[in-house]
């Protein structure tokens, strides 16, 4: 080991090196920005995504959804009526809605017609329309709100479904309960609207039969939730605490879909 | 040392949380915007569509939830403004006293040409009436918003909007308002540009 003489110092002017050094700390706000555009590129990791990953955005926006969906069901007031209507503001005629056209609406044959009830229930027998139109009826006039914005008030009547669950002895303490349609539509639900005072396994649309169009055999009506939330020509219910999904909500519409 | 005799006023025209409150602010509303006019396109009440160009998602289902997400940082970044402002008396001092007869005067001497902008750290009445209308116009924009998101869960504001439909009205022209807004905003700026740098650094 070498010991080396410190170098000696070239002559220095000790007032420049105090005037720049005046001037340096003069500029505090210039570091300050650069540090603040740090933390804003920080901010950015901290999603955990780069923001031109384009699967990145999808996941973070899917993650809001389901974060939502928790809202949603916290703000969820199982007593809270949706409005309801005098017949006189009935949308005439109702407008007709699905994921393909009218002429491709299911014709379902009303004889051999049985509506299964699977998963966690104790009645897993198959219903047939005589016997559900048997059961105590009700009905509502209240406003069908699409995920598209526009709306209508339609009059539906029907079993009311938290009857329908009690009746086939549903566990109610199950997180889902999922539809399958004649159509290919499928969809689910929480068990908390499922047993809304308002949510009804309708047979009659202004106090007619269910025509093919509104959705026969039968639409499951929620005035709570959006109309894609509302299935129609139902062939079989299941109570489930597997996450179902649905056909919308697949491609990214929202799984809760309250009003 | 006479050079460092001159105390420089080190407080900022605008405090950080200002500028961090108005650019998030800023981020959400085009987000809100270019998203909320392709949920309009779904279905238009007006006789109009907007492009597809400049929306956000690329279809319904993606731009409710652009929409979706936005909406709590608008809402968050909105509510810590509000506190900040009310909490630090900024809101009094800035944007009171406000007259009419001032805004009428103010308005005047701008479309002639003759308002100055000696002190940025001092809004004129014009410049106060347009903050205080957008903050109003962004909180009715929530309120509406709320109503078309939850239109059973919150009912009284839902009546007091005049039900679903009106809500949906609502929202779209207070959007159109606040669209307006940025308009003029961005040309005022555009016209005064050094009031740009204060936004971004404080000063």
């Amino acid at each position: 080991m070498t010991i080396r003489k410190s170098p000696r110092l070239p002559a220095i002017d000790a007032g420049a090196v105090v005037k720049e050094a005046l001037l340096r700390i003069a500029q505090p706000s210039r570091r300050l920005f650069l540090r603040r555009s740090l933390t804003l590129g920080g901010l950015s990791l901290l999603t955990g995504c780069t923001i031109d990953d384009e699967n990145g955005v999808e996941r973070a926006l899917m993650a809001v959804s389901r974060f939502n969906d928790r809202v949603q069901g916290w703000l969820f007031d199982p007593d809270r009526l949706a409005p309801t209507y005098p017949e006189s503001m009935i949308t005439r005629p109702f407008p007709f809605n699905a994921y393909y056209g009218e002429d491709q609406v299911p014709e379902v044959d009303e004889s051999s017609y049985r509506l299964e009830v699977t998963g966690l229930v104790a009645d897993r027998h198959a219903w047939t329309l005589a016997e559900l139109g048997a059961l105590p009826q009700a009905d509502q006039v209240t406003r069908h709100i699409c995920v598209e914005g526009w709306s209508a008030i339609g009059k539906w009547g029907g079993v009311s479904f938290a009857n329908f669950l009690s009746r086939v002895g549903a566990d109610t303490s199950a997180r889902y309960v999922g539809f399958k349609c004649a159509d290919d539509y499928y969809t689910s639900i929480d068990m908390a609207t499922a047993l809304h005072p308002q949510t009804l396994l309708t047979l009659t649309y202004d106090g007619r039969k269910l025509p093919p169009r509104y959705g026969f055999p039968m639409k499951l009506r929620m005035p709570t939730k959006l109309g894609y939330k509302n299935p129609k020509h139902i062939q079989a219910i299941f109570v489930t605490n597997t996450y179902p999904g649905g056909y919308w909500e697949d491609q990214g519409y929202n799984w809760f879909g309250g009003t | 040392m006479r050079e460092t005799a001159v105390i420089v006023d080190r407080r900022p025209i605008h405090p950080g949380w200002l500028r961090a409150t108005h650019w998030l602010n800023a981020v959400a509303v085009v987000i809100l915007a270019m998203s909320g006019w392709r949920i309009y396109n779904a279905s238009p009440f007006f006789g109009f569509r907007f492009a597809d160009a400049i929306t956000l998602g690329g279809w319904l289902g993606g731009a409710i939830q652009w929409h979706f997400a936005a909406m709590w940082l608008l809402a968050a970044n909105g509510l810590a403004y509000l506190a900040c402002n009310i909490g630090s008396a900024r809101l009094l001092r800035k944007f009171f006293p406000l007259s009419p007869r001032a805004i009428v005067a103010d308005l005047r001497a701008a479309l002639r040409g003759r308002l100055p902008h000696e002190d940025p750290s001092r809004y004129n009445a014009v410049q106060r009436a347009a903050y205080l209308f957008v903050i109003a116009d962004i909180a009715l924009l929530v309120a509406s918003g709320l109503v078309l998101w939850k239109s059973v869960q919150f009912p009284l504001l839902r009546e007091l909007l005049g039900g679903y439909e009106a809500a949906r009205r609502i929202h779209f022209l207070s959007m159109a308002a606040l669209v307006a807004f940025v308009g003029i905003h961005l040309a005022m700026v555009a016209l005064v540009p050094r009031t740009l740098l204060p936004m971004i650094r404080g000063r």
